[in-house]
């Protein structure tokens, strides 16, 4: 728990990963050479949007996906496979439904060839520690999600790792188990007895970042690269309502909003391979767009982004797509952990449906070149239909073909708000809105 | 800390069953296993009687006391079977999924030993295993089980490798990142994530192979007649000897055998691979099996295990050592190249093989053969299409409106299933009599015999379908009014689309198949004939005219895999893309 020079347990030099894009295009870069170390008595929590890549820099940092270019060592040695200092807890619990609880947490002993009577005797001390005692022969399915995930910390902690990784373990839960939980991992952290040396966990939700970690590193995206990290020096157990973690959770916002800011050390932004024309769009529904734009203008034209999550009853995963929207769009600017309408999202927000789709649709056609692009496209055909295709493999040449399609759903459906053209999801065609 | 609501079932189920329910279950079990190894051994043993036709074969006789004992060596036959087909199943699907070269091989060879006619290779696995065991039964038992073994396994393969590619990511890291032994992949988290859709495969086989059981238990092949004992060879004697009451006879034994095998093997596994269900919450009404009822009160398969805890330990340390965990896959080099030879290699042998077919055809067969046998395909065709009309057009609203009705679907079910089970060339002499009664033309006849047993995966499919429609849509409809065509248009139909095209697939497969024995029927010294590729194939297998047995099987392949490709891929898609209740 002390921040003193600890031994490092995990250590990535310049990792990156890159996966191939479709048709021999090049690589899409997900993780851009991170550094990183994880000591012992410390928990670290990676903080990022989706895009991030901090799924997939856990997953290489436990050894199930190879890097790209960089090394990983654990406790000196270089990662070949499997991280055998390192245990997961999962974000779907991935628990084998057809096993018991104790036939859950033995599985890893069971790999391991440890005798039956040793490993009975291990489990149900680990299942005795979450607080599962006489639920060993319960099959998952016959225990809620908060009882299930119990049983996943418990298959994590028999195996007594050096480092206890965890992929968003709450964001499945309902809000209050979750609560509960964090609240007693937390606990048994703070007791020598917590069967790790140290922590790992990704997530989105930056409250749970600063209720927990001692340092928050925060990624940026495309691709994925570390920002910046903000240590946290709050006393545990940590209180929400003290002035000093209100100012941190805001700092975060602010941070995480802007993704220009520097974060405490400065970032480096590499660029790989060809410049993107068609720089990312916020997978976002305009109708979201223009709800949440309504929702503040109400309020006065200016919120407090916590708040708003708090408001809207939304994960800043779901959130903060929006605001980039609304900003992309020139609809609202944030500053300071606040989202401000602006003159243009003012009226857009308060016209009538027709006034509005006007001016939205002068707004992507001055942002978006995606959609100036297909506009474009469409002019120039006489019969004023286009493939999707087109598009697709314009797309495909900087995105993977998931993330493209993504891209292209998007913009049709900002396209199609804006009346500019519709789209035949059977035929698989654009046409031009007469 | 915090109330817990769920009482763990063990804890309130293992200990109050009281001694005399344990011990009368006890005794079940036992007498059950002790039945099943003697019939086993009795039955089996039929199978190894000396065989040298044409004077020493084994004789079926008519008398009604010898059917138990036919019924036995059928079923026994079935489950031989099935066993290999699940090993055959773990084997090619577990490689298909794993080696990514492999599996651009395996998968499209699957779907088109799918689609070959099982019956027209008869004749070949026959002769082929009759020569691997000179002088004794063993080798025409075989043959039949070979039959029935590929009419069931490619699915089932189907399934095991779609289930290994459908496992969740997450629940494949923990394991992986666990480091579970290779033996401890498959038994922990291979195999029971597919138990569930192997299960309903091997179930859907199974009824559809008593249909090649009775089929090659009783076969002329180049100009001799093989009988195996078996109730497939007791119809087939009854029918030469024009004998109707042995037949009806045969007919409740086949439908007495159908229904203890679903209730005594069939339910019970049902029941007891619900577990293995993948989703996260508990289902109301999960099925249930007075059998497994048994076995789970008794407590003689609990000490059986206890008891073999030790071996089975040491079995598994050993397999450990020997498969350990997979080592990470190196990087992807790049195999563009090597890519590129696999493929002309690939190209190459199918070209050879083509060549060889095509020349060896050649030397007895000239090209106005080779025309009328086309022209042959194409009437089979148009039976097979005029069925697939019929049964929808008959089968579809009866579908539609039992599973529009809870109840009644809940009942319907279980016969639809077993109507499907029931092996239809049973039915065949039935139907024979009636047109050689009437003069019915047989040409369009043999199409009825056709359907017989393909209909009811049309009805079955349907009643699948209607079941699947959301309340909140039939009620829409109804409280906007909409009934009668409009309401068929715009609910009834897409919202069955997928559910049709699953059966149809099934049903004009199955009616491929059934062409070979459907267009060439006979009644004691009457035959009937319909000009069809199923005729064809029929008659040259009976005299063993091996260049038109590969040329009509051949053309049969190409005809059902071009149907399979032009007509109901796209509708699948389509199925897929335009139609699904998400």
């Amino acid at each position: 728990m002390t921040m003193q020079t600890a031994d490092v347990l995990i250590m990535a030099q310049d990792v990156s990963k890159a996966f191939p894009l479709p048709e021999g295009n090049g690589t899409f870069t997900v993780l851009e050479r991170i550094n990183l170390s994880v000591c012992t008595d410390e928990v670290i929590a990676l903080l990022g949007r989706s895009g991030s890549g901090k799924s997939t820099l856990l997953r290489i940092l436990a050894g199930l996906i190879p890097p790209t270019s960089g090394t990983v060592t654990s406790s000196g040695k270089p990662v070949v496979g499997a991280n055998p200092d390192v245990a997961m807890v999962f974000q779907s619990f991935a628990l084998l439904p057809w096993a018991t609880v104790q036939e859950n947490v033995e599985l890893g002993l069971k790999a391991q060839g440890v005798p039956r009577a040793e490993r009975a005797a291990r489990a149900l001390k680990a299942i005795d520690m979450v607080g599962l005692d006489g639920f060993e022969s319960a099959y998952p399915r016959e225990l809620s999600g908060g009882m299930q995930q119990r049983v996943g910390f418990a298959r994590a902690f028999v195996m007594e790792p050096k480092v206890l990784f965890m992929d968003e373990p709450f964001s499945a839960l309902d809000v209050l188990t979750a609560e509960n939980l964090r609240g007693e991992i937390d606990m048994l952290w703070q007791e020598d007895s917590f069967p790790a040396d140290s922590i790992l966990i990704v997530t989105h939700n930056i409250e749970e970042a600063v209720l927990l970690a001692d340092r928050v590193i925060i990624l940026g995206a495309n691709p994925g690269h570390i920002r910046g990290e903000v240590k946290i020096d709050l006393p545990r157990p940590r209180e929400r309502e003290t002035e000093r973690f209100k100012q941190l959770v805001d700092y975060i916002y602010t941070a995480m909003t802007n993704p220009q800011v520097e974060v405490v050390s400065p970032a480096r932004r590499g660029t790989t391979g060809k410049l993107n024309p068609f720089p990312p769009l916020p997978m976002v529904r305009a109708g979201n767009m223009s709800g949440l734009l309504e929702l503040i203008v109400e309020r006065g034209g200016k919120e407090d982004l916590p708040y708003l999550g708090q408001l809207t009853n939304m994960s800043t995963d779901e959130l903060l797509p929006i605001i980039d929207a609304a900003v992309l769009l020139g609809f609202a600017t944030v500053e300071q952990g606040d989202i401000q309408v602006t003159e243009v999202g003012r009226a857009f927000a308060e016209a009538d449906i027709e006034q509005s789709k006007a001016l939205f649709r002068q707004q992507v056609l001055a942002h978006v070149p995606l959609i100036v692009t297909i506009q474009q496209k469409l002019q120039e055909k006489s019969n004023r239909a286009v493939r999707a295709d087109l598009f697709l493999d314009m797309l495909e040449e900087y995105y993977p073909e998931e993330a493209a399609l993504h891209q292209f759903e998007t913009a049709v459906d900002w396209g199609r708000y804006a009346e500019l053209f519709e789209y035949d999801a059977t035929e698989r065609r654009l046409t031009r809105d007469s | 800390m915090q109330q817990y609501p769920l009482a763990p079932r063990d804890a309130t189920r293992t200990d109050a069953p009281n001694r005399i329910t344990a011990i009368l279950a006890d005794v079940a079990v036992l007498l059950g296993v002790l039945t099943l190894l003697y019939v086993t051994a009795r039955v089996g043993s039929g199978a190894f009687v000396s065989f040298v036709p044409p004077v020493d074969v084994p004789e079926v006789s008519l008398d009604p006391a010898n059917l138990p004992y036919y019924a036995a060596r059928s079923t026994l036959r079935m489950f031989i079977a099935l066993v290999a087909s699940l090993i055959f199943s773990f084997i090619y699907g577990y490689i298909a999924a794993k080696s990514a070269r492999a599996e651009r091989v395996l998968i499209p060879l699957l779907d088109i030993l799918q689609s070959v006619p099982v019956l027209g290779f008869l004749s070949i696995t026959v002769t082929g295993f009759i020569a691997l065991f000179p002088g004794s039964l063993l080798g025409l038992e075989l043959a039949s089980i070979f039959a029935i073994f590929t009419g069931q396994v490619w699915n089932m393969t189907f399934s095991f490798y779609q289930s290994l590619k459908a496992i969740p990511r997450e629940l494949d890291e923990a394991v992986t990142l666990y480091r579970l032994p290779r033996t401890q992949r498959f038994f922990q988290l291979e195999v029971p994530a597919s138990t569930i859709g192997m299960l309903w495969n091997a179930m859907m086989s199974f009824g559809g192979g008593w249909f090649f059981v009775s089929a090659s238990e009783a076969i002329s092949v180049l100009n001799q007649e093989y009988t195996l004992p078996g109730l497939g060879s007791y119809v087939a004697v009854a029918i030469a000897a024009e004998d109707l009451q042995a037949l009806g006879l045969a007919i409740l034994t086949m439908a007495i055998v159908i229904i203890l095998v679903d209730q005594l093997f069939w339910r019970p596994l049902v029941a007891w691979a619900d577990k293995f269900k993948l989703e996260r919450s508990s289902s109301a009404d999960a099925p249930q099996s007075w059998v497994l009822n048994i076995i789970r009160a008794s407590r003689l398969p609990r000490m059986l295990s206890a008891a073999f805890a030790p071996l089975t330990d040491a079995i598994s340390t050993t397999l450990a050592r020997i498969f350990p965990a997979r080592p990470p896959r190196p990087p992807r080099t790049n195999q563009a190249t090597t890519d590129w030879v696999f493929n002309g290699g690939l190209i190459l042998v199918i070209l050879v093989l083509s060549w060889y077919a095509t020349t060896f055809i050649a030397r007895e067969i000239n090209l106005a053969e080779v025309v009328q046998v086309i022209l042959m395909g194409v009437v089979t065709m148009l039976r097979v299409f005029a069925l697939l009309i019929m049964s929808t057009v008959i089968w579809v609203p009866i579908g539609v409106a039992i599973g529009f009705n809870p109840r009644l679907s809940q009942l319907a079910q279980p016969i639809v299933l077993f109507l499907a089970s029931f092996p239809a060339n049973f039915l065949f002499p039935f139907v024979t009599l009636f047109f050689i009664a009437t003069g019915f033309s047989f040409n369009i006849g043999s199409m009825f015999l056709m359907a017989l047993g393909a209909q009811w995966y049309i009805l079955f499919n349907s009643i699948a379908g209607a079941m699947s429609v959301p309340s909140d849509l039939r009620e829409m409809t109804r409280s906007m009014g909409v009934r009668g065509w409009q309401l068929w248009r715009q609910l009834i139909i897409p919202a069955i689309f997928g559910s049709w095209v699953t059966g149809g697939i099934t049903a004009t497969g199955g009616a491929w198949n059934a062409s070979i024995v459907a267009e060439i029927v006979s009644w004691g010294d009457t035959t009937l004939t319909a000009f069809g590729l199923g005729e064809y194939i029929a008659v040259a297998t009976e005299i063993g005219d091996w260049p038109r047995i590969v040329l009509g099987v051949g053309m049969m392949c190409v005809f059902v895999v071009a149907m399979n490709r032009i007509m109901w891929k796209p509708l699948y898609d389509l199925a897929e893309r335009r139609f699904k209740l998400a």
